[in-house]
């Protein structure tokens, strides 16, 4: 017993840089050093040099008022009289309106594709094959030229449709789809208090339906009666409220068309080429991810009856999803981030306004890159948080 | 029918069944159409729709980009056809796509390494090639240095040429390859360091990872060209290529990083165990060990990054850098050519290499992947 | 407590590499003697003020500029690289540092004055205007109201068209792109109703449309645009270069002395030519060039009509005539300081 304890003792104590333990907070302490000393080093520089250059600095310039124009800026109120941090919120509005409108289009047409690439069907198996290796594999500044080229250069001009004067309710011409205004009157809150209560009554219907078939297993149809109570519900109310909405058509004026919504052909154009480019991967990874189910686990739901249908629904894509979403994650953030490519074509995005005309008018590079990039930062720190929780969710429980 | 047994007694039925109608055909094209065109109904409407798409799309397009083009004369003949493709264009402009600006005495040296790059990239792609490891050690470290000397001149009596004459395909190639050959080191090392033991490093590389995946490369793009020199003392400068390639290699290694981690999280943890047992220390059990595993795993992963990389070159033109888009862009707006199908034929042409280009690294990628698939398939 | 150590000692090295980071703004002429070349940000591509040809040498009033500069620092017109800039980044690549002097058809105003650079002087002054297919049926920029309007984001013609159509009470759109290439891509398309920039502008790009004939300029002029060049604030030495620089170019048109007879003037017996090209007197070494700089200009570039007869002058395909370019002399107003 005290043999063995004299023969540890007799190892010699390991020696600084034998210790890995030590050597890694050797290791650690020499890296945060060395950032620490970049990090003085750029900051120093970029100081030095915007004192020697002459460069304002602070956030001052955001109150500043920024004297030109932008062509569509949906919920936020401005004008040429409005400060640089509008031109701002105008920029992170539209680049957001990119992004989600975006993300939900491309979502639904990966899905589409993605399961054609698995149809039984060959012609649309092929179909869906050529559209994947074709969009997958071009630069998306080039569609994205190409959709702008292809959106505005066939259709006609305002002029050739309308005469002045004229009241137009809907018209697709080169400066964009024009509808008419919809102008709520007294009582439309009643409509969005239906709304509201027709989701809510869903989500009990929902409730209810669950605990029944805990219980007796029978199935009630949550799904249809969700949407008969949203759209009933708020038609109910707009109906008994006396139908108070109208609608304004826009003006021919002597050139175009005024007044009305307009949605502009450069966001239609950026859309069109973000969705379509991103649809090709979300598709690929669709297909994976439905292809990474067990073969075996389609047998045995066949094997325990369960219906074709409710076998993709209930059993495959559940499974696929978890295959599906981290990188649908990717695509996500990438399009968000390729959004920036609007300022090839004139969409007044976040990059366009503000870390374009805005950093050319005012010249305070550093802070408004720094704050550009936070916003592409955090929307992409957000998308991130949201698809983990929902991963975390559908995650596969294990023991 | 009539009971056998009241006849013969017995088991055998005398008279003949009534005929059977002839099996369904399993084979030949009215079979294989039922199958795969005409299943269901909802088969049939889809193949319908499937049709009329490519009956609404097709025929025009070829028509465009062949049968009606014009194929010969000059900005004229493209002039008074203009309803179709004018690939006059790019045949009087395909030196300027090719080599940019480069002088045309010099272009030998482009040539030259364009024919290396190809055998090398050739005799990597079969797997049979002999010294295989060696050539492509040679083509990711010895070959680029010796490239840029051959491209920007300057020693062994080579003439200068400045960076801003460099454009088209070339400049293309030269900012994808170099960003590819300067983000795969980089990306494994960030990969390490994000499944690295030690915190304060496992921080340092996500957030450097996070950082660059979260901002757009416009962005970074944009600062590397106009805003790099005040980040540096005022006798410090770079060549602009130089700073958009550093941009772009950062940007492609956080994705490397996260391809390469996906392929160490793959490696079964017995590995890491055994190579400590023998007492490999950690560099040693990296290089010996898990990093060719993982690497191998991870080829299709690097390929489909170098494609995202590829197409995003085009996105130097923003910061005007005349890559391959950029300089047909420029070329579109010659006033000899202000012809309404020049634009898309200078649209189309570069679709096209970057098309072929895409593409045969994605099958190349998906060979890979279908040979390192050694699970059960069905 | 190693790791302590190493972390003073970084801060150490850090301070001293800071330091020597620090340098004081007026070396320009320096650094840009130790590159060899002037680094010279112009336009991507505006016929007639800096545009690459089919070999990708440029040419125009504002790259014969920069060349001037080449010549009177180096006396090698080609001792200059080009760096293409957007409206959109060309300050912030100015005032990073990234290009020593800014010649791209950039309005001087007072806020870019003090905020970006010092303007040196004006080589091209120009007024914004507009142009509008003939079939609009359009003869005043009055009648504009309701217009869709294109042109290039990040310019004083973004905000001068902004003021002018509020001024007037006036409705529009406006649609800015980043290269005035699309603009021209975008109206030829009939997405707007009116293309606006500087008139030498417009006359540049209509060469550019698919029928250049069937539109026309409107005889408003909204603005005054004096277009030149300018560098980083700070350094006086390097500014002055580039103001006589220009202010050379003028007085030799002015005083007759061109590419061709420079030779010849040297032995001009007129003082004013004697001082110009350095014969006599020592204004070249004041501001920290040869006394024959002006003439290295001259003879490598040529004087200002030279310049710009070759590059938007009536034999161009811009066709335009001197107008307020002319001395003013001849009834126009180019005045430049004199030489002594």
């Amino acid at each position: 017993m005290s043999e063995s304890i004299n023969t540890q003792k007799e190892v010699p104590e390991l020696g600084f840089w034998r210790d890995p333990a030590k050597r890694a907070w050797v290791w650690q302490g020499l890296v945060i050093a060395a950032l620490a000393l970049l990090i003085y080093i750029v900051v120093d520089n970029t100081v030095t040099n915007m004192a020697a250059r002459g460069l304002a600095s602070g956030f001052g310039f955001l109150n500043t008022s920024s004297g030109f124009g932008i062509i569509t800026h949906p919920f936020v109120d401005y004008a040429e009289t409005s400060d640089y941090f509008t031109v701002f919120l105008v920029g992170l509005v539209n680049t957001l309106m990119v992004a989600i409108i975006g993300c939900i289009l491309a979502l639904a047409l990966g899905f589409v594709v993605g399961i054609a690439r698995l149809s039984s069907n060959w012609l649309v198996r092929k179909v869906a094959t050529f559209y994947v290796e074709l969009f997958r594999n071009l630069p998306l500044l080039l569609q994205i030229l190409f959709w702008y080229g292809a959106v505005l250069k066939p259709l006609p001009g305002p002029r050739e449709l309308h005469t002045a004067g004229d009241s137009v309710f809907f018209s697709v011409n080169n400066r964009g789809v024009i509808f008419a205004e919809p102008i709520t009157g007294d009582g439309f809150e009643m409509v969005w208090y239906a709304f509201f209560a027709a989701i809510v009554l869903t989500l009990i219907v929902r409730y209810f339906a669950r605990i029944r078939q805990m219980r007796t297993g029978a199935q009630f149809p949550v799904f249809l009666t969700g949407l008969g109570l949203i759209i009933g519900l708020p038609l109910i109310a707009f109906f008994a409220a006396g139908s108070p909405l109208s609608f304004a058509p826009a003006e021919m004026s002597r050139f175009a068309l005024s007044g009305g919504v307009t949605i502009i052909p450069e966001l239609v154009a950026l859309l069109f080429a973000l969705v379509i480019y991103t649809a090709a991967f979300i598709a690929e990874i669709v297909r994976a991810g439905i292809q990474a189910v067990s073969h075996g686990q389609t047998e045995a739901a066949s094997a325990l009856g369960i219906k074709p249908n409710h076998r993709m629904r209930l059993v495959v894509v559940p499974q696929a999803m978890r295959v599906i979403v981290p990188p649908l994650t990717s695509q996500f953030l990438n399009l968000t981030k390729n959004s920036s490519l609007a300022t090839a074509i004139a969409y007044p995005d976040l990059f366009a306004v503000f870390a374009g005309t805005t950093l050319n008018q005012t010249g305070q590079a550093v802070e408004i890159m720094a704050m550009t990039l936070g916003v592409y930062l955090t929307l992409s720190l957000l998308t991130s948080g949201f698809m983990n929780w929902y991963n975390s969710r559908i995650k596969l429980v294990e023991r | 029918m009539s009971n056998p047994s009241e006849h013969m007694g017995g088991i055998v039925n005398a008279g003949d069944l009534p005929d059977k109608p002839a099996p369904i055909s399993t084979e030949g094209p009215v079979a294989w159409m039922r199958d795969n065109l005409f299943s269901s109904p909802l088969n049939t409407l889809l193949s319908i729709l499937a049709l009329f798409l490519i009956v609404w799309t097709v025929p025009p397009a070829l028509n465009w980009l062949i049968f009606s083009a014009n194929w010969a004369g000059g900005a004229d003949a493209c002039r008074a056809n203009t309803g179709a493709a004018c690939w006059p264009f790019i045949t009087a402009r395909w030196e300027q796509f090719l080599y940019g600006f480069y002088p045309a005495p010099e272009r030998w040296r482009v040539d030259i390494i364009l024919i290396v790059l190809l055998v090398g990239i050739v005799l990597l792609a079969f797997e049979r090639t002999p010294l295989r490891k060696w050539i492509a050690l040679l083509m990711l470290v010895p070959f680029p240095i010796v490239s840029f000397i051959l491209l920007y001149g300057g020693m062994f009596g080579l003439p200068v040429v400045e960076t801003s004459r460099w454009g088209g395909f070339m400049l293309t190639l030269v900012i994808a390859l170099s960003g590819i050959v300067a983000s795969l080191p980089l990306g494994i090392v960030l990969a390490l360091g994000r499944r690295s033991t030690m915190p304060v490093m496992r921080m340092v590389c996500t957030i450097f990872i996070e950082f660059w995946r979260g901002i757009p490369l416009v962005a970074v793009l944009f600062m590397a060209s106009v805003m790099f020199p005040l980040f540096l003392p005022p006798d410090v400068s770079f060549d602009q290529l130089l700073r958009a390639v550093i941009g772009v290699a950062f940007f492609a290694s956080a994705y490397m990083a996260e391809v390469v981690r996906g392929g160490l999280q793959a490696i079964p943890k017995g590995q890491y165990e055994g190579a400590m047992a023998l007492g490999l220390p950690y560099w040693k059990m990296m290089r010996l060990i898990v990093l060719p595993q993982a690497l191998k795993i991870v080829i299709p992963g690097i390929v489909n990054t170098f494609i995202g990389l590829f197409k995003d070159t085009t996105l130097v033109l923003i910061i005007g850098l005349l890559d391959l888009l950029g300089i047909v862009q420029s070329a579109i707006n010659d006033p000899n050519w202000s012809i309404k199908s020049v634009p898309y034929t200078g649209y189309v042409f570069v679709a096209l290499v970057f098309w072929v280009c895409c593409y045969a690294m994605a099958r190349y990628s998906r060979y890979i992947e279908a040979k390192l698939h050694t699970g059960h398939k069905r | 407590m190693h790791n302590f150590k190493s972390i003073a000692t970084a801060a150490a090295i850090a301070g001293s590499l800071a330091a020597t980071g620090v340098a004081s703004a007026d070396e320009t002429l320096d650094a840009v003697k130790g590159n060899g070349s002037i680094q010279c940000g112009v336009s991507q591509g505006l016929p007639g003020f800096s545009n690459p040809d089919d070999e990708g040498n440029w040419t125009g009033i504002d790259v014969d500029f920069c060349r001037a500069m080449a010549a009177a620092v180096f006396g090698d017109p080609e001792a200059v690289k080009f760096t293409p800039l957007s409206a959109k980044v060309r300050f912030t690549a100015l005032t990073s540092g990234e290009i020593d002097v800014l010649a791209r058809n950039t309005t001087w105003t007072m806020s870019r004055d003090s905020d970006f650079g010092e303007f040196v002087g004006v080589n091209y002054y120009d007024g914004q205007g507009f142009m509008v297919p003939k079939s609009l049926g359009v003869a005043s920029a009055t009648e504009l109201s309701g217009a869709a309007v294109c042109t290039n984001t990040g310019t004083t013609t973004e905000l001068n068209v902004a003021d002018y159509f509020r001024a007037q009470g006036m409705d529009y759109t406006v649609v800015a792109f980043e290269k005035a290439d699309e603009v021209v891509a975008a109206y030829d398309a009939g997405r707007c109703d009116v293309y606006t920039t500087d008139r030498s502008g417009l006359a540049a790009q209509r060469t550019k449309l698919s029928a250049p004939d069937d539109h026309m300029v409107l005889p408003e002029i909204i603005s005054k645009e004096p277009l030149g060049p300018l560098v980083r604030h700070g350094d006086a030495q390097w500014g002055d270069i580039a103001r006589w620089t220009l202010n050379c170019m003028i007085n030799a048109e002015e005083m007759g002395v061109s590419s061709e007879n420079v030779e010849d003037m040297k032995g001009s017996d007129d003082p004013g030519i004697q001082r110009l090209l350095g014969v006599d007197g020592d204004l070249g070494s004041k501001i920290g060039l040869d006394n024959g700089f002006c003439a290295n200009i001259v003879a490598a570039v040529g004087n200002y009509a030279e310049s710009y007869n070759r590059n938007v002058g009536p034999d161009t395909p811009l066709q335009l005539d001197r107008g307020l370019n002319a001395l003013w002399s001849d009834g126009g107003v180019l005045y430049a300081a004199p030489m002594r």
